[in-house]
């Protein structure tokens, strides 16, 4: 990667232009002064050709999909497939006004029926909702139906949510946006809930639990049928984060682990691209006995075969987001489960945990594995075996690691989370990555753990060859610089 | 097993990885799943299609579809998509990474980050702004939780009734759940009263007002006095702006603002059927620690160059856990890039230029359907840019339908007998002579 230092900023030069537009076939009007702007609108003025440069020099110091392997934890980075680009980009769908009548947008509603269809099949719920634009986002949705339900028994008094202490950071930020306290509930040593400690936690304050299973450290949690009979028992639900959902896709279903509510993140086991931080979907699907609480729009199939849209009813938990939802993004992920089918569905969630595993077995010699047994598609370390330190040397860490692996041409995986372990580094293949990738990068693992025995300075000092090198965080917290010209 | 295009592994390599592992099959990689949760069924999903299916499978969809002209706006809004930005934002560095987690190898996303946020800010004249939300709605119930953490003992956010549905309804949701009561102020002749205004202010239980710069009737509404009384009330006044229309009406930093939010779909990002767009919050400096979202600074590195980072992240979800005012976790980075190349291009005299035409065909689309003596005028004399109302006397859903059947769509019912229509540069004169003609038939 090549370091290129522009903003778009300092390219403009007054008069230049990179827009055409037609002439004006009509008698021009001017805002009245009482609303018009006065400010002066200093943006950029730039020629086409500036723009294109300047953004492809941008895009070549990013690393994607495409680049090469990504094994950040619990963000399912696997491949995004192209032909979903160009569904998505269909003239016929972009063209769509959200607020077009539903008889002239048959086909994209029955794409949000069929989707909703196939999801369901997928996890084991009954309906879907694709108003969430996000995973957190369909967290907070998925706890709103869970209220709305207690509300609508008259069971106003619960007002606790259970979130285990490995949970995703979403989980206790979207209970408390959504008006829920948060009762953490203890791992234990062997990193699953520990259902004795959840025990006395659960009466009638309780609203319901929010799990991911596998959790975040990779690990299938094996009472998840006790914890739902004794959740459900207490008159809670459960909540499934779907972050985790890859290593299971054709294997186990969530509704059939016994949870209420869930959330699946298109982004990560569907295969749409990241786009560097969004747009995601975080599509909520629910039990039966909680369809009726699904926010709204809904689309609905009436009886003579033709969809609709329901912009209200009287018992859902409200409007969460502009529209039906985020359609580019769904388009994207049906074609995904079209060109899976029913019969390499079966192989996502295998392949993915047949990765994970492998990586772990190849690097437990030289990496620190704090819970043995098989993982699922990914599994944490807690830092080098042998760190070098010794007297007058520190020890390389997670975070060294971590930058020594972008010299090599590797994203690094995710570390310092969860936050059980202090150094934490969590590993997630994928099922889109070959052996010759995995054993490449298990080999820059060993190369890296030697240097650190050796001399731990060259993780220090990493990365070196990237076009800029740990950037000063603290004086950029400390000093905002937030926009051009501050 | 058969092989499949985007699983990688041969028969031998799994056999291989297996024995490494020290399993025999893959399903002993599934031992310490209880049996009753395994799925054992068949799923009732279609066949694998190759992408010659898929493709045909879609076309067909498509065409169920019924092509029209829009001349509606409503919060989404159908301006031209110039070929560059598609182009630029199929790039996979873009659109395969994740969130700018490793500062090292994503200066390319933090770099457009920031540009994205210094046009924001130059767009609202706020000081600074965040990485982006989901949607416009969203961002409001972002504000509306926003003034109510920065107000102590507050227990109500103010909403005009010139707000779109829609962001009404989201942030009356958020609202619901948060804990928070939510009050009306009424728009009386097509924009929000001041005088509503005070008096529900009088209460003093009010944390925030979010009224609309221009509102759901069009009108480019006059908020003069508006910053005032509510800084008098200890409330912070919340702005919920069309982006692309800020290089022509004033902005929120003019209107004395705390706060402005709305969405960026009409900086060219394509309507298809109601997302993906983008949301924007910017504030005035004294709010920064408050606002929720990733933010993107600018710092120096190791060798001392220029480089960006996400910062400030201990306002953020992942760390304040249960302690958090917001639950927002990625933003829309893809479409912040949408805005930031398209507003790149543009520049200011091609933004007002879009506006101009906008407008101009609006305005002409106005006085002709006034001459049909089919409508009467909902507000009249308000000012307003690309988008208006009217009463027909035929109603609004026989209208519509009319409308419909002759391949516009127009003609959005916003109140009772009350419907808007909006013009783009996209829309011709021959297009819209031929909707005037359409009004006439029959």
């Amino acid at each position: 990667m090549r370091y290129y230092d522009k903003l778009v900023f300092e390219l403009s030069e007054t008069g230049r232009r990179g827009w055409t537009l037609p002439a004006c076939a009509f008698p021009e009007v001017e805002v009245p002064a009482a609303v018009r702007r006065s400010e002066p609108l200093d943006l950029p003025e730039v020629s086409e050709v500036d723009v294109v440069r300047h953004y492809t020099n941008l895009s070549q110091m990013n690393f994607g999909v495409d680049t090469g392997f990504y094994p950040l934890g619990s963000c399912t980075m696997k491949y995004n497939p192209k032909i979903n680009e160009e569904i998505a980009a269909l003239p016929g769908f972009q063209a769509l006004h959200p607020l077009q009548p539903a008889s002239t947008v048959q086909g994209a509603l029955e794409v949000y029926y069929e989707m909703d269809k196939a999801l369901a099949a997928i996890t084991g719920m009954s309906r879907f909702t694709f108003n969430p634009c996000a995973g957190a986002h369909g967290e907070l949705t998925g706890l709103m139906v869970m209220r709305q339900y207690h509300m609508s028994r008259g069971d106003y008094g619960r007002v606790k949510v259970i979130v285990p202490d490995s949970a995703h950071g979403t989980n206790p930020a979207s209970a408390a946006v959504c008006g829920l306290q948060v009762v953490e509930v203890k791992s234990l040593e062997n990193g699953r809930i520990d259902v004795e400690a959840l025990k006395p936690l659960l009466d009638d304050t309780v609203a319901g639990i929010m799990m991911t299973n596998p959790n975040t450290l990779g690990l299938f949690e094996t009472h998840i049928r006790e914890i739902a009979s004794l959740v459900h028992a207490a008159g809670g639900l459960l909540y499934y984060d779907g972050a985790n959902m890859n290593p299971l896709m054709g294997v186990v279903r969530p509704g059939d682990m016994g949870f209420d509510i869930m959330h699946l993140n298109l982004h990560k086991t569907f295969s749409t691209p990241h786009g560097g931080g969004g747009p995601g979907s975080g599509p909520v699907g629910v039990a039966r006995h909680l369809e009726r609480f699904l926010p709204t729009p809904r689309v609905i199939k009436r009886n003579d075969g033709s969809f609709d849209v329901e912009h209200d009813a009287a018992e859902a938990a409200g409007q969460v987001s502009g529209y039906l939802g985020n359609f580019g993004v769904i388009l994207r992920a049906y074609a995904y489960i079209l060109m899976l089918g029913k019969q390499n569905l079966r192989q996502v969630g295998r392949l993915s945990v047949l990765g994970a595993n492998y990586i772990k077995e190849c690097l437990k010699d030289a990496y620190k594995l704090p819970i043995g047994g098989v993982c699922k598609h990914e599994f944490v370390f807690d830092g080098l075996v042998n760190d070098g330190a010794r007297e007058g040397v520190e020890g390389a860490t997670t975070l060294d690691v971590a930058k020594r692996l972008l010299d090599f041409g590797f994203h690094a995986p995710t570390i310092y989370f969860p936050l059980l372990f202090h150094q934490a580094l969590m590993i997630e293949p994928t099922e889109t990555e070959s052996k010759e990738t995995l054993d490449a990068f298990i080999e820059v693992m060993h190369k890296i753990a030697a240097e650190a025995a050796e001399d731990p300075d060259i993780l220090h000092n990493a990365p070196h060859g990237t076009p800029v090198r740990r950037p000063d965080e603290t004086t950029a917290a400390r000093n905002p610089i937030l926009k051009y010209g501050d | 097993m058969e092989t499949f295009s985007y699983f990688p592994h041969t028969e031998g390599d799994v056999r291989a990885m297996l024995s490494r592992i020290g399993v025999s099959s893959l399903d002993e990689l599934y031992g310490d799943v209880p049996e009753d949760c395994l799925f054992k069924g068949e799923f009732d999903l279609p066949d694998a299609m190759s992408e010659l299916e898929v493709r045909r499978f879609f076309e067909g969809l498509q065409a169920k579809d019924v092509p029209v002209k829009v001349f509606a706006g409503a919060g989404v809004y159908d301006h031209y998509t110039p070929s560059v930005v598609p182009y630029i934002l199929s790039r996979s560095e873009f659109l395969t990474a994740y969130t700018p987690y490793q500062c090292e190898i994503s200066q390319g996303t933090l770099r457009y980050i920031f540009e994205y946020q210094s046009m924001i800010c130059r767009l609202t004249g706020m000081d600074v702004s965040n990485a982006s939300l989901y949607d416009g709605p969203t961002a409001a119930a972002e504000a509306m939780m926003m003034a109510m953490a920065s107000a102590k003992k507050k227990t109500r956010v103010l909403l005009s009734e010139g707000l779109l549905p829609n962001v009404v309804k989201v942030v009356e949701t958020y609202a619901k759940f948060h804990g928070v009561e939510i009050g009306h102020v009424t728009a009386t002749d097509g924009q929000t009263s001041v005088e509503a205004l005070r008096k529900e202010l009088a209460a003093g239980d009010v944390a925030g007002v979010i009224v609309p710069s221009i509102n759901k009737f069009g009108v480019i509404e006059d908020h003069a006095g508006f910053a005032e009384a509510v800084h008098e009330a200890k409330a912070l006044l919340i702005e919920y702006c069309d982006a692309s229309a800020l290089a022509v009406v004033k902005t929120p930093a003019e209107w004395g603002a705390d706060i402005a939010v709305g969405d960026g779909q009409s900086l060219g990002i394509p309507m298809s059927f109601g997302g993906p767009y983008v949301g924007f919050m910017a504030v005035k400096k004294e709010h920064l620690r408050k606002m929720p979202g990733r933010i993107v600074g600018q710092t120096v590195d190791r060798d001392g160059k220029r480089a960006f980072v996400l910062t400030l992240q201990a306002r953020e979800q992942h760390i304040r856990r249960e302690k958090a005012t917001s639950n927002i976790c990625s933003n829309q980075s893809l479409m912040a890039l949408f805005v930031t190349v398209y507003t790149a291009l543009m520049g200011p005299d091609g933004l007002r230029r879009v506006n101009a035409l906008s407008s101009a065909g609006a305005h002409y689309l106005h006085d002709r359907l006034m001459e049909t003596g089919l409508f009467e005028e909902a507000f009249p004399g308000k000012p307003f840019l690309k988008e208006f109302a009217l009463k027909p006397r035929m109603g609004a859903a026989v209208l519509q339908q009319k409308l419909l059947d002759r391949g516009f769509f127009g003609a959005v019912q916003v109140a009772d007998g009350v419907v808007t229509f909006c013009v783009t540069e996209k829309r011709t004169k021959e297009e819209i002579d031929a909707l005037v003609s359409a009004v006439k038939e029959g």
